[in-house]
């Protein structure tokens, strides 16, 4: 191990900005596992499958990826509310145990895995758009747009999940929910509903998240799974129901990453990064910025 | 079968005489019957991909059998059976490298680390609950298959290639070999799960599953039962992994802590039945054969896809699973 500074200040710059992608990958399971406590581990599948509609529109038609990404989030907020519904009548209402919540998204997982493969291949898939290839040169630090473009718009997405969780009336209604769905019942609100409208927000940055990742590295179908654990540990760190802590949690999780990467190898970044996940786990199960 | 002789109240007019348990040396003798049945039938058939088929399948059945413990019985989901199964190959895999010892050994070895690794993950989330415990399992597989990618003496990403002898005496090709060895660890998880089902163990877990903090208030030792069926859990799924680099005489971490392995062993006992000895073997049997089935006619691409759809039409049309719908017709026709 060599240590440098100029390396260190790299690496921790680069995790910044993976951090900054990894908060759009988890916000959506913040909002849908943290605080409606629906077990969605598909959603690292939801996010390949808008990695794959941000590649395919890419290299039809030359259309930018993060373009594609807010158009299709659109259909994919409806889909979202479908898929509630559909997992509402199968198991909320019937009172299910959370095994086969799990289960259900874990047959999800794997079905919308496959059908990605049977359409697209096993191969590697990338996009291509002006930034990407370029970077800006500060002093020491060298930072490519293909990381900080990425970064910043996960970061203002998940800024404005925040903005609207907390100022507008159907936002302040969701964070109800995930506090008491109960009580919200008492004042009038419909719990189905507003958990139906948040799974489809949660379902929509996934697929906004795809577009990001598909820009700073190839996409293949099972990709996803490297990420199940990954948003999940985000989630759980960032103490489960705070977006807050899902930002400093994606942050802290991208700069632990990223100065294993640089100074151990890649191959032992997810020890480190678990490691702290078990540890929290063990210790502090309700998180950084728990209750 | 079973379930029901205990559900049913014990002075209660409707409850037929007949109706308990067998005992569990005449479940031994039949599974034993069905076991040799098996063998001979894999025999005749004089081909290696019956043996890798059959081989497979049993494997599951064992996976599955263990994973049912934890989580049929006590409401725990273990996510990372991936990595019990996969320190279960590799610790196969240090014993042959370092001791080169005789097969028989390596059983014990993966049942010994596979079960201290069991009784480390209960004691570190003996106090999560639920989906924590998924996470924290699934956690522990990734850890684990990083371990492995990094340790250069196990051949590390690369992976490792296994020698085995050709033959065994009195036995034939160790590819047989391997088989019966599979078989019967399998009669014996069976076995095994139904006495758990049917002991202070199951019962506990099952009052655990109903409710944790009733069933510490009632005076259930949750914390010594929760750790005992981690413990074995790990040992079953440690023991499930000891024959595998034999089996295919190369692993590499991908495959041995692959993503597959723990939805297979999550969907086939939902797919059985949760919560019953015969279920795990039901839905392993069944999914098992059908994906064998599948990789030999359609693709092994077509082996998840089959998974993921069952797994989901079963969880939303028949929550209890094969077992499930089986009492369910048994009950209407009375």
């Amino acid at each position: 191990m060599i240590f440098s500074w100029d390396l260190f200040i790299n690496a921790l710059v680069s995790g910044v900005l993976l951090g900054g992608i990894y908060c759009a990958l988890a916000v959506g399971v913040t909002v849908a596992f943290g605080m409606l406590d629906i077990n969605n581990i598909a959603h690292p599948a939801f996010i390949i499958t808008g990695s794959y509609i941000a590649y395919w529109f890419n290299s039809r038609y030359g259309v930018d990826p993060l373009l594609i990404g807010f158009v299709a989030a659109l259909p994919a907020f409806f889909v979202g509310r479908l898929l509630y519904r559909a997992y509402y009548y199968s198991f909320e209402a019937r009172e299910g145990e959370s095994l086969q919540g799990l289960a259900f998204f874990f047959g999800l997982l794997f079905i919308v895995e496959v059908s990605l493969l049977l359409f697209f291949g096993v191969d590697y898939r990338f996009v291509e758009a002006g930034y990407i290839g370029q970077s800006i040169n500060l002093g020491i630090v060298s930072i490519p747009l293909r990381l900080l473009v990425p970064t910043v718009v996960g970061v203002v997405v998940t800024l404005c999940i925040m903005l609207f969780m907390n100022r507008t009336f159907i936002g302040r209604a969701i964070l109800a929910v995930s506090q008491d769905p109960g009580a919200l019942q008492l004042v009038g609100g419909s719990p189905v509903k507003v958990k139906e409208i948040a799974f489809g927000i949660a379902i929509a940055t996934a697929i906004i998240a795809g577009a990001l990742l598909i820009i700073i590295q190839p996409i293949e179908p099972s990709i996803g799974r490297e990420y199940i654990g990954r948003v999940f540990a985000i989630c759980v760190l960032g103490g489960m129901t705070s977006l807050t802590g899902t930002v400093v949690a994606a942050m802290l999780m991208g700069v632990v990453e990223s100065l294993t990467t640089t100074f151990w190898g890649p191959s032992w970044a997810p020890l480190i990064a678990f490691g702290i996940l078990l540890i929290t786990l063990g210790v502090r199960p309700s998180g950084i910025f728990g209750r | 079968m079973t379930n029901q002789a205990i559900t049913t109240p014990a002075g209660g007019p409707a409850a037929p005489v007949q109706r308990r348990p067998m005992s569990n040396w005449i479940v031994a003798g039949i599974s034993t019957v069905i076991g040799i049945a098996l063998l001979l039938v894999v025999d005749s058939m004089s081909m290696d991909y019956a043996y890798l088929a059959a081989y497979t399948v049993l494997q599951f059945v064992v996976m599955a059998s263990a994973f049912n413990i934890l989580a049929g019985y006590g409401g725990y989901i273990n996510f990372g059976s991936a990595g019990f199964f996969g320190i279960g190959v590799y610790t196969s895999v240090v014993v042959y490298k370092a001791l080169a010892a005789p097969f028989y050994v390596t059983i014990p070895c993966c049942m010994l680390v596979g079960g201290l690794l069991g009784f480390g993950t209960g004691y570190l989330t003996l106090r999560l609950r639920g989906i924590f415990f998924a996470i924290a399992t699934l956690a522990l597989a990734v850890v684990l298959n990083t371990l492995m990618i990094n340790w250069d003496y196990v051949g590390g990403a690369r992976g490792v290639y296994v020698l085995r002898p050709s033959e065994v005496p009195l036995i034939g090709s160790y590819t047989r070999y391997l088989f019966i060895v599979m078989l019967a660890m399998a009669i014996a998880s069976v076995l095994i799960a139904r006495a758990v089902e049917n002991s202070w163990l199951g019962r506990g877990l099952q009052a655990i599953k109903d409710d944790e903090t009733a069933a510490e208030c009632a005076g259930i030792p949750s914390l010594r039962i929760k750790l005992i069926a981690t413990t074995l859990t790990g040992a079953m799924m440690g023991a499930a992994g000891a024959p595998f680099p034999y089996f295919v005489t190369y692993v590499d971490p991908a495959t041995a802590f692959n993503l597959s392995i723990a939805v297979n062993t999550l969907a086939m006992p939902l797919i059985g039945g949760l919560g019953t000895w015969i279920g795990p073997v039901i839905g392993a049997v069944l999914l098992g054969s059908l994906q064998q089935l599948a990789t030999v006619t359609i693709s092994s691409a077509a082996n998840l896809l089959i998974v993921g759809v069952l797994l989901m039409v079963f969880i939303v049309v028949a929550p209890q699973g094969i077992v499930g719908l089986v009492r369910g017709i048994r009950e209407r026709r009375k």
